[in-house]
């Protein structure tokens, strides 16, 4: 089962990788961020099976982080959003306001 | 591992990554947002099947719970309707992005092909779910864990700062 759950979890964040890429929309691209940091907890649980519990641990890390970055990134979108009325990645091109 | 296991294990994979497809491809926010709520059930599903049962239960209130409801938050704040983004990217930076991801999805594969057979030798999963992971968190990881905590404390702070308006004006600071 391990080696399933890695494959699923390769296929998780090269869709993830493929969604930053095309995307413009700066909440979209936000959710593929949250898929890909989803995909490495997916492995990091797989392999927590063979390696102990200690990967376990990592996703709790990884959770925290993903919370972090959610809070601040969105606070960011909402504070460029004022500036431009707009989330659209290919439009916003000077980062001082 | 018996027949039951199986399919439900491919179920929830499948459900997972057609999800994450329906999430890449749909316009509108709100769309996209729901699907990655739909991607992390089945991610928790997942999780549970493979032994990490409080990391399930965690996945659903942590990720699908909370920070999803900030994100369908924010583009109800921002009320952005399906045409506020131009989705328009020459047909060959499309191609040249599934190219890229279909590169990476190749290699892991090969990586995890070539991966040694050792990985039939499974851990017995603790039937206490919570006391190993603790365990563990709070003696070898004690430092990372404090760390994360101020990591918390400051992505507060950043948050505030960052979506406050200015006072003096009461508008956005530009």
């Amino acid at each position: 089962m391990i080696r399933e759950a890695l494959l699923v979890s390769a296929v998780l964040f090269s869709i993830g990788v493929i969604g930053v890429l095309t995307r413009r929309n700066a909440l979209i691209l936000f959710m593929c961020v949250e898929l890909m940091l989803n995909a490495v907890n997916l492995s990091f649980i797989a392999l927590s099976r063979l390696h102990g519990v200690s990967g376990q641990v990592f996703v709790l890390f990884v959770m925290t982080v993903a919370a972090a970055e959610a809070a601040v990134g969105l606070a960011i979108v909402i504070s460029v959003f004022r500036h431009y009325r707009t989330v659209d990645l290919g439009r916003i091109r000077l980062l001082r306001g | 591992m018996g027949t039951f296991y199986t399919v439900h294990f491919w179920l929830f994979s499948a459900l997972a990554i057609g999800a994450a497809l329906a999430m890449v491809t749909r316009k509108s926010p709100v769309a996209s947002a729901l699907w990655l709520v739909n991607v992390m059930f089945a991610l928790a599903a997942l999780y549970v099947m493979l032994g990490a049962n409080f990391l399930g239960a965690a996945q659903v209130l942590v990720y699908a719970g909370a920070i999803m409801v900030v994100f369908v938050f924010v583009v109800m704040l921002l009320n952005l309707g399906e045409n506020d983004v131009k989705e328009r990217r020459s047909m060959g930076a499309a191609l040249a992005a599934a190219a890229v991801g279909g590169a990476l999805a190749a290699e892991l594969f090969i990586v995890i092909r070539s991966a040694p057979q050792e990985m039939s030798t499974l851990l017995p999963v603790d039937s206490d779910a919570l006391a190993p992971l603790a365990n563990s968190l709070f003696t070898d990881n004690l430092i990372a864990f404090e760390v994360t905590s101020v990591l918390l404390l400051v992505a507060l702070i950043g948050a505030v700062v960052l979506a406050k308006r200015s006072k003096a004006t009461g508008e956005a600071r530009t």
